[in-house]
């Protein structure tokens, strides 16, 4: 028990995957603008996320392995990810579209997210077993929507700030993004 | 040869991949360290990209539109796979220094982008060169952000010391705050230069 706890509190807070590990930037940047966005790409990631950890480790642990392909992993691992966000799409689509009207629009983004695959390499790093990939896997995206409501909510105040004109846009973003960083920085000394 | 020119500037200057598209944050930021961890994920995501190009645009007639990007990304992590295992065996020290990110150059937006925006729609030996072009554009950058941070994180360039021994180390550039705060300013940087030779321009057009 106590080290699946610790595997959720060091990926949410003290290795969080944007601050610290620096997976997912790209939708970090892309849909902070406001934090209803944030918190829809936020529950997407999470969902997806979950499920690949699993699906990754059981394909891994019980199809690669016995029959000696590790080294597709990276192929393999992409490949389960595609497939299984169209599913989701589709799944969502027909049966709880009130969700999919919600999370629609971000599925498909989630398939180039890096997090996504890093998660499921990660796992299979640190040699985790079906219950801590999982828990990996939904506590890192857990991190990942706190930092991305974070940000959303600084940049609801930027919009009226008046940066330099050569750090509008993306600079002063990266500038706010590597404060909220070092603000995480601090919990680096924590241990359970 | 204005094309093959054009090429090159768009990929080291005008649509630099990092400093001006903003692709491939994720392994900018995290890898640039050291300039040695910049430079060798910038020669792996290199070797991808020119042979992705080519392999793509050797394939762009027979690859259906509907499936597109699916066949790009089965392309681009089977050429991944092969360099990863080419550096865990002739280089495990820099496997070891890059972690979970050599493989994670498949998830790179800069390789997918070049694939759907270049290499479906040109020749082999364009879809070549600008594999070239562009990923030199990523190394310069990725070369730019880790000296900057090496030189102030740590005092030294290449793992060998430049700064007198007097000078104290500024931690917080080798730590995570320090990668966006060093890209925020390269960038800022960027976008100071192009308004400038924007402004130039427009003053001779007039």
């Amino acid at each position: 028990m106590k080290e699946i706890l610790l595997i959720a509190f060091a990926a949410i807070i003290t290795e969080n995957f944007i601050f610290s590990r620096f997976l997912g930037i790209c939708p970090f940047l892309g849909v902070s603008e406001k934090p209803s966005t944030a918190a829809g790409m936020g529950f997407a990631v999470m969902f997806v996320m979950t499920v690949s950890s699993a699906l990754t480790w059981l394909v891994y642990e019980f199809i690669l392995v016995p029959s000696g392909l590790e080294y597709i992993k990276t192929i393999a691992f992409i490949l389960i990810i595609a497939a299984l966000v169209q599913i989701i799409e589709m799944f969502l689509k027909k049966f709880v579209p009130a969700l999919y009207q919600a999370l629609g629009i971000y599925l498909p983004l989630i398939t180039t997210n890096c997090a996504v695959l890093g998660a499921a390499l990660l796992n299979i790093q640190n040699g985790f077993n079906f219950i801590e990939s999982v828990v990996f896997g939904l506590s890192a995206a857990i991190g990942f929507t706190v930092a991305l409501l974070i940000f959303a909510g600084v940049r609801e105040r930027l919009r009226f700030a008046t940066p330099p004109a050569a750090f509008k846009g993306i600079p002063i973003l990266l500038v706010s993004a590597g404060l909220i960083a070092m603000a995480f920085s601090g919990f680096a000394g924590i241990s359970l | 040869m204005s094309n093959i020119k054009k090429i090159f500037t768009d990929g080291l200057f005008d649509k630099n991949p990092i400093l001006v598209q903003l692709l491939g944050t994720c392994a900018t930021l995290a890898v640039t360290t050291s300039v040695s961890n910049g430079l060798a994920m910038g020669l792996s995501t290199t070797a991808v990209l020119i042979f992705s190009n080519v392999f793509i645009s050797l394939l762009r007639k027979f690859i259906p539109g509907e499936v597109r990007i699916a066949s790009y990304v089965v392309v681009i992590s089977g050429f991944v796979t092969a360099i990863e295992l080419l550096i865990k065996a002739f280089l495990p020290e820099i496997n070891k220094s890059q972690g979970v990110f050599i493989p994670l150059i498949v998830v790179n937006c800069i390789i997918l982008s070049r694939a759907e925006s270049f290499a479906s729609k040109n020749s082999v030996l364009y879809s070549a060169l600008d594999g070239v072009s562009m990923g030199a554009g990523f190394t310069l950058a990725l070369v730019i952000v880790s000296a900057i941070r090496e030189i102030i994180g740590s005092g030294t360039f290449l793992g060998m010391r430049i700064l007198p021994d007097s000078y104290e180390p500024a931690l917080i550039f080798i730590m995570s705050a320090g990668a966006f705060f060093t890209l925020a300013f390269v960038v800022a940087g960027m976008n100071k230069i192009l308004s400038a030779i924007k402004k130039k321009s427009q003053k001779e057009g007039k």
